[in-house]
């Protein structure tokens, strides 16, 4: 190893240790400022999104533009300075505050609908503030330049004042969410029944729509728009992924908000070409793709594995079934008593098998090796057997499924042609329990394994399903 | 016009500036109807937000900030914004907004990312590569044929063809889509490739619109006269060319306020385009407001109304019952406004204007019907009576569970449906309680017209529960 090459992986272990300590000033507060916002958009964050509100923050930081605006054209006449933080934060708020009552104005009373409300207010606010600043630059008091940083942010030169704001609007709106929780959970899953019971349900979006203010704005000025964005919507959208319990979500929202600041701004301070803004969206990105991918409740693939496994199961049912049928329908008397092993052994055709419903040959034979390996079907050249147990385990599915039938066409009256289709729908779904309750029903033997006689021609089963 | 006379108006500047924002208008509102209609509403601020990377990366690749390659690359990653939303909401079952959340913000840091990288070794300002002004359009001209023309204007010229063309050639398909999508498959319409190619020009629009002319009057332009036209219309190629002409109206206004508006307050012009965007809002409040459709004055005129003729009716009823029973209580304002829960301006105003139209009398504090008073409201009674009848008789409801759903109903009867109500209930002469049913009067239907059951949803429209029978 050259000496310069390992001089400068001195150096860089160095700067590890710097940043990862939290040794500088700088790094330490950014660090620290970030994490705080993060943790608490995420828990803002969960519930906007359960309320199909994702983008408010969206609409809500454009909307602070002409606040803003207005603050700095205004403040002087008051005696104050146009361009101090608390000045501006208070005229974005209030703006913010017009721009969330103007969206539930037009969603309660218009028949326009809720992104429509977003995007007019986000539009509209937007370019009444680029023309206000318009103005502004035109102030003989002069310097409004920089003004547009404050929706833009600024967040490599986070100071201390920025951090107190973040905790100090992170705590009013996680104490405001805590206190209206049980309220704001049933607006968020059930608005229609939270205003059938009397909750005041514009009250209580009012309360989400504040904390959304209150953590925008503080965010806004120090990290920018699109990262305040990305906080408010992206780990709530991850931690849906894992959860469908609000209390958890929200929890688990604060939690990858939290570790994705922390990691992206401590991966900025290490390369200084890596914007810390960036950085954390990119990085709570990946916390979103990995939960999208592998999420324990609603993952893709865990999503995946469940319709594969319905399938297989589907598909175990409609095999053996398909070849219980085809040897009732064997000339060569078929013997239907329940002991009865006769049919066992007794080949009938793949090719009949696999026209008797609309499946691929490839997904059936496909079962059919599953259940060879199981012990449960014999194959041949062109045919197939049930073994002993197969035509144990075929006679059970099909009585389950003729239980089923006879249900209905005696005490739903549905037509005889029918029943099939509507007993394939509910058949993988019968708990044994619901069985014992048909056999009652049906008078037929309880626990039994006696077949009953299918409610309507075999034959014509295979046909409809040829046709449909 | 003597207050922009007043500032510099220049034809050739002007004149351009409201062109390319008429254009960008027009353009944006073609597409923003179906946006709108299908519940994608940010998706122009999304795509507006989400091009950066393609940007850079068109940048990084030529290595020039020459227009085409920097069009392309933004038109690319615009219909990926598109795609990738779609997808994320397709296979997460993800809300929308919160897919294209996540999309745009990942996109856009990016494509910092990538800039940022590269400006060791070039200089690209996100800000100034990325968002052109409309009111620097006329400085940068193209030649077509003689005449002299800014490229801003070509430009979303193009775009607003394309777009027209698009809108008029999948016109059915686009139309079925957004309303009904499940039908749409059903009848074998590439619902997924019209939805691409929507997203495809959306993309487009943006990427054009907003490196001329800024990037707020598209998000604007595609939002606030589609809604503003829903309000109006119900009927797609009304909406259409409702939201085009506000979009057109409000990028002229816009302008004009730009210049003329600062200098009432002692300021030289404002940004044109936040003026315009401005502009489109206030547009679309005037719609929300004063709307004959579904505006809000409109509606509240419009329930206003009908409460009042209904408390009017049961005024008639109530003074009609009592003086059927002979009572010898006095019918006093006080008395009924107690009855029939209402406030004593409302009870005075339907007071005086059925004195005026003399229907009712007044001796003192009391009050008895007129002739035609008492004609009227015995159709009223009628109504209320044949319906208890019809309740009990027909739809089975226990006696004491009628009076309020024939209540409610009366007011909706008219002349027909009473009649073939006497038919179902074999022509009673005295309802459930055993009091009389008043015949059918000599006057013709007092009841108004307008507002007979047989209109079908006339009760859903004006806003009351529907009967329950």
């Amino acid at each position: 190893m050259s000496v310069p090459a390992f001089v400068s992986l001195c150096a860089q272990g160095d700067s590890w240790s710097r940043v990862l300590l939290l040794e500088d000033y700088n790094t330490r507060l950014v660090v620290i400022a970030t994490t705080l916002l993060g943790l608490a958009a995420g828990v803002v964050g969960s519930f906007t999104l359960l309320r199909k509100r994702a983008l408010l923050g969206d609409a809500l930081s454009h909307a602070t533009l002409p606040g803003i605006g207005l603050a700095f054209l205004f403040a002087p006449s008051l005696g104050l300075d146009g361009k101090s933080l608390p000045v501006l934060l208070v005229g974005a708020a209030i703006s913010g505050s017009v721009g969330m009552t103007i969206i539930l104005v037009i969603r309660n009373l218009t028949k326009l609908k809720e992104d429509t409300a977003l995007g007019i207010v986000l539009s509209v606010f937007f370019g009444g503030g680029l023309a206000l600043l318009g103005f502004a630059q035109q102030m003989p008091e002069g310097h409004a330049a920089g003004l547009e940083s404050f929706i833009y942010g600024k967040t490599a030169s986070i100071i201390a004042q920025d951090a107190w704001w973040i905790l100090t609007a992170g705590t009013l709106s996680l104490g405001l969410l805590s206190v209206f929780y049980k309220e704001l959970k049933l607006l968020c899953f059930d608005e229609g029944f939270a205003s059938s019971r009397g909750y005041p349900t514009v009250g209580l979006d009012l309360v989400l729509m504040v904390t959304v203010v209150l953590v925008t704005i503080v965010g806004l000025q120090a990290v920018g728009l699109i990262l305040m964005i990305a906080l408010l919507v992206i780990p709530a959208a991850a931690a849906g992924f894992w959860t469908g319990n609000m209390l958890r979500m929200a929890v688990l929202s604060a939690v990858i908000g939290g570790v994705s600041c922390m990691v992206g701004s401590v991966l900025s301070a290490l390369s200084p070409g890596l914007p810390s803004g960036a950085m954390i969206v990119l990085t709570s990105a990946l916390f979103f793709l990995v939960s999208m991918l592998i999420g324990r409740q609603r993952g893709v693939i865990v999503q995946a594995w469940r319709r594969w496994r319905t399938r297989r199961r589907i598909d175990r049912r409609h095999v053996l079934r398909g070849i219980y049928e085809l040897l009732e329908m064997q000339p060569t008397s078929f013997v239907s008593d329940e002991t009865s092993q006769a049919a066992a052994g007794k080949w009938v055709s793949a090719a009949a098998l696999l026209s008797s419903r609309t499946w691929s040959a490839r997904r059936m034979f496909g079962e059919v090796q599953r259940l060879r390996n199981e012990g449960l079907l014999r194959a041949r050249e062109k045919e197939l057997s049930l073994t002993a147990s197969g035509l144990v385990e075929a006679r059970r599915l099909t009585r389950e499924h003729r239980l089923w039938e006879l249900y209905l066409i005696t005490h739903a009256d549905v037509a005889a042609e029918r029943v099939d289709r509507d007993a394939e729908r509910i058949e993988d779904c019968l708990e044994p329990v619901m069985i014992d309750e048909l056999e009652t029903l049906l008078h037929e033997a309880r626990g039994g394994s006696g077949v009953p006689v299918s409610p309507h021609g075999i034959e014509s089963t295979i046909n409809v399903a040829r046709t449909s | 016009m003597t207050l922009i006379a007043a500032t510099t108006w220049l034809w050739e500047l002007d004149g351009w500036i409201i062109a390319a924002g008429v254009l960008c208008a027009v353009a944006s509102s073609l597409v923003g109807n179906f946006l709108v209609l299908r519940r994608m509403s940010m998706l122009g601020d999304a795509v507006s937000h989400a091009v950066l990377p393609g940007l850079a990366a068109a940048f990084l690749i030529t290595g020039s900030r020459q227009s085409l390659p920097m069009f392309v690359g933004a038109a690319i990653v615009g219909v990926l914004t598109a795609l990738l939303t779609q997808w994320i909401r397709n296979f997460g079952k993800v809300d929308e907004g919160a897919s294209m959340g996540v999309v745009f913000t990942t996109l856009f840091a990016l494509g910092l990312v990538m800039i940022v990288q590269a400006a060791d070794t070039v200089d690209l300002d996100p800000g100034c590569v990325l968002y052109g002004a409309i009111e620097f359009t006329p400085l940068d001209t193209l030649m077509v044929g003689n005449f002299d023309i800014p490229r801003v204007v070509v430009v979303l010229g193009i775009v607003t063809i394309i777009n027209l063309l698009f809108v008029m050639l999948f016109y059915k398909e686009l139309k079925l889509t957004s309303f009904d999508p499940v039908l749409a498959d059903t009848m074998g319409l590439p619902s997924a490739w019209v939805h691409y190619g929507l997203m495809t020009l959306v993309a487009i629009t943006a990427v054009a619109s907003f490196e001329s002319v800024g990037n707020i009057l598209v998000v604007a332009m595609m939002v606030v006269p589609a809604a503003a036209a829903s309000m109006l219309t119900d009927r797609l190629p009304m909406l259409i060319l409702i939201s085009a002409c506000i979009g057109a109206a409000s990028a002229v206004l816009g302008h004009l306020t730009a210049i003329a508006v600062p200098g009432w307050f002692g300021f030289g012009s404002t940004s044109t385009a936040g003026m315009m965007a401005l502009t489109a809002g206030l547009l679309f409040s005037l719609v929300v407001v004063f709307s004959p459709k579904s505006g809000l004055l409109f509606n509240f005129a419009r329930r206003q109304q009908l409460a009042f003729s209904i408390l009017g009716e049961d005024v008639l009823a109530y003074v009609y019952r009592y003086e059927e029973k002979d009572e010898p209580q006095a019918i006093t304002r006080k008395r009924m406004q107690k009855k029939l829960i209402a406030s004593s301006t409302a009870t005075s105003i339907v007071l005086a204007w059925y004195r005026w139209r003399g229907m009712l009398l007044q001796r003192g504090d009391q009050y008895g019907l007129s002739e035609s008073g008492r004609a009227s409201a015995a159709l009223l009674v009628r109504s209320h009576r044949l319906w208890e009848q019809y309740l009990v008789d027909q739809a089975g409801v226990a006696t004491d569970r009628i009076h309020g759903q024939a209540e409610r109903l009366e007011h909706f009867t008219g002349r027909k449906f009473r009649d073939e109500l006497e038919r179902q209930t074999a022509y009673p002469s005295s309802d459930p309680h055993g009091r009389p049913i008043p015949a059918e009067g000599v006057n013709p239907d007092r009841v108004n017209p307008e507002r007979a059951i047989a209109e079908g949803s006339a009760s859903n429209e004006h806003g009351l529960e529907k009967p329950t029978s």
